[in-house]
């Protein structure tokens, strides 16, 4: 019985098939806006995840001044010095420890010049934030402690200063420094911020501090938690030291911040699973009209067809054997056009991501969503039309013209 | 049960004072007047009287497609008066063949399937049905026609695939209200010496609405309504 009703509400389906076809639409236009929307979300998520987990496995970072690092209270903190450095190292749980004196300066070779951050730092800096060394060497730690005038540039600055000449060897000059390429690092691409993570120099932090800041200040540092610890029990260990070591009374608040990585990308997956949502929500408003136009048709097709319904009824149909007619006509519109849906809805993805250069994230759930509400739809749709035409008295049916 | 009848056979049909009543107060039609009325099994029997005597009012009430207002209606000896849609349907999926005047074929189906339709909610199998409708058509002499839509297919033709779906069960009562209404003579003729053929050779119980003496001629039984009752019974010329 249920697969004769099945192959005539296709047989159905297949004679109106203009009108079948506009129907279906709705729900092509609304699952195919679903699916495309969400995988867009869910592709932006994917890829800040990504960019945050590239920035460093473990990676906790330490800044002055309480809340994010560019609000105001930075400036008033106190910066943290060289020796804080050892201390942190002593922590329970730091694997790597690189301190951080940093600016955005200009960087000048030939007759070119670039803005650039320019980084004073130690060997273990490499290792934290998982840079590599492409061409050249790194500087070592005889130079790190004599505080040499040495550097290693990224990818972005060695394309922008030297274009396609070999930079090993020559010199850049920053401020009044007159610095020696001796690295070049490889490509990482843009942090989760947006910023070029390769147009930096890095140089021993004894240079910077002495010959180009011409301060004893640290920035900040970074630091690698080890696996087998808890992160924010790593966190609290580098907070107490601080502490102590800044004479911060108790219950006075911290004048620096410990955040790790999880942290931020917990944040900023939070900010685009609810655009993800928001995206969705919105698509999921055209399934609805979807579905509101199946009910429209199936309305139009029950009083079209009432005297086919009043023949079906007098040969001896039961109303709930006319109700399955028509609901299953009603779920196969909907589950044909969720189906087209689908695919349009994977297309549609899969060019976005192309567009943006995304990745292409389809999960299967969302899929499998989009076919359970198409069907929905077409079952809460087509009830009324089905109960109408099931209630339809025979000999009245009979008599319709 | 109702009270067996003479011969000690209980009828296939039997009603007792039977009324059904359209509208209410000012606008109140008795359309049936208490009608009272035995059938027996293999019986061919016309119904006869004016427009507007209760006739089709009757049948849908004799072929379960409606529910009289007031009386009793014996099926078999059951009571059936007091039933609701979905038992009717029931009981017209399994015991009654109904051929309208206006054919009330599917349009958009062809013959087979419009014959098979009653086979369908029987939840027949698909080789069983095909069996069956062609045996149906056979029977009706429209073996060729079966893939034809009713379009296709001339009023007689049209008409004697209506039969051919309400013999396809093998019902206990075939009801036919007015078969023969919109067809010409030597149509109609053909349409009642099938009618014939199927009560004298092969035992249908068939009870025909016509207003037309020449059809009621057809018939063993003759039962005519005036106003709602029934004024007359009496054997026709088939029972010759
Ligand atoms: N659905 C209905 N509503 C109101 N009155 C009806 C209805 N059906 C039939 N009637 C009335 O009942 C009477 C009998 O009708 P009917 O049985 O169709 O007569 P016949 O078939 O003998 O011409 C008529 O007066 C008709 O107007
Ligand atoms: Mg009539």
């Amino acid at each position: 019985m249920f697969w004769s009703t099945l192959l005539m509400a296709l047989q159905e389906i297949r004679r109106n098939a203009l009108r079948s076809f506009l129907t279906m639409l709705g729900m092509v236009i609304g699952v195919g806006a679903v699916i495309t929307l969400v995988s867009v979300g869910q592709g932006t998520t994917a890829q800040v995840t990504a960019d945050i987990a590239k920035m460093g496995k473990n990676l906790v970072m330490v800044f002055p001044g309480s809340g994010h690092r560019r609000s105001g209270t930075a400036a008033s903190a106190p910066p943290f010095r060289n020796e804080d450095s050892v201390a942190l190292a002593a922590v329970q749980g730091v694997e790597a420890i690189a301190p951080l004196a940093a600016g955005n300066l200009l960087v000048v070779y030939g007759n070119k010049n670039e803005s650039t951050q320019v980084m004073g730092t130690t060997t273990a800096y490499l290792g934290i934030r998982e840079y590599a060394v492409e061409q050249g060497r790194m500087f070592s730690v005889s130079e790190e402690h004599a505080g040499r005038p040495v550097c290693v540039i990224g990818a972005t600055t060695r394309e922008d200063l030297f274009g396609s000449q070999d930079p090993i060897g020559e010199s850049i000059r920053i401020q009044r420094l007159s610095c020696q390429v001796i690295g070049v690092l490889a490509s990482k691409g843009q942090s989760a911020g947006g910023q070029d993570q390769d147009k930096v120099v890095l140089m021993p932090l004894l240079t910077f501090q002495r010959r180009v800041a011409g301060t004893p200040d640290v920035s900040s540092f970074f630091v690698t938690a080890a696996d087998e610890i808890d992160t924010s029990r790593v966190i609290s260990g580098i907070a107490s030291v601080l502490r102590e070591r800044r004479r911060i009374a108790s219950g006075a608040t911290d004048d620096f911040t410990v955040r790790d990585t999880a942290e931020i990308a917990q944040a900023v997956t939070a900010a685009t699973s609810s655009m993800t949502a928001l995206l969705g929500a919105i698509a999921a408003v055209s399934l609805i009209v979807g579905g509101i136009g199946i009910m429209n048709i199936m309305l139009v097709s029950v009083t079209e067809r009432t005297r086919e319904i009043g023949i079906r009824i007098a040969i001896g149909a039961l109303g709930r054997e006319v109700m399955l007619q028509f609901l299953v006509e009603s779920v196969v519109l909907s589950v044909l056009g969720g189906l087209i849906g689908v695919l349009f809805g994977v297309l549609g993805a899969y060019g976005v991501s192309r567009g943006l250069s995304m990745p292409f994230v389809v999960s299967p759930e969302t899929i499998l969503l989009a076919f359970v509400v198409s069907a929905l739809i077409g079952v809460v749709f087509g009830y009324l039309p089905a109960r109408k035409a099931a209630r339809l008295e025979p000999i009245e049916a009979l008599r319709h013209e | 049960m109702a009270a067996p009848s003479a011969t000690g056979q209980v009828p296939l049909i039997q009603l007792a004072g039977l009324t059904k009543h359209y509208g209410k107060g000012e606008s109140l039609v008795r359309a049936l007047d208490g009608i009272d009325l035995i059938v027996q099994d293999g019986e061919f029997v016309a119904v006869m009287g004016a427009s507007g005597s209760g006739k089709s009012t009757c049948m849908n009430l004799l072929g379960f497609l409606d529910a009289p207002t007031g009386g009793r209606q014996f099926f078999r000896g059951v009571d059936v008066s007091t039933l609701d849609g979905d038992q009717r349907a029931l009981l017209r999926r399994n015991f009654i063949g109904f051929v309208f005047q206006g054919f009330n074929l599917l349009a958009r189906s062809t013959a087979r399937e419009n014959v098979e339709l009653p086979l369908v909610y029987r939840r027949m199998a698909a080789s069983e049905r095909r069996h069956l409708s062609a045996r149906a058509l056979q029977r009706v002499g429209l073996s060729d026609r079966g893939h034809h839509l009713p379009s296709e297919l001339s009023g007689g033709q049209q008409q004697r695939v209506a039969i051919a779906r309400a013999l396809v069960t093998t019902p206990s009562l075939l009801l036919a209200d007015e078969p023969t209404g919109n067809l010409d003579s030597r149509t109609s003729a053909e349409i009642m010496d099938l009618l014939v053929h199927l009560n004298r050779d092969e035992g249908i119980t068939i009870v025909m609405v016509t207003h037309e003496p020449d059809m009621a001629r057809y018939a063993r039984r003759v039962v005519e309504f005036r106003d709602g009752r029934i004024v007359s019974d009496h054997p026709g010329e088939g029972a010759h």
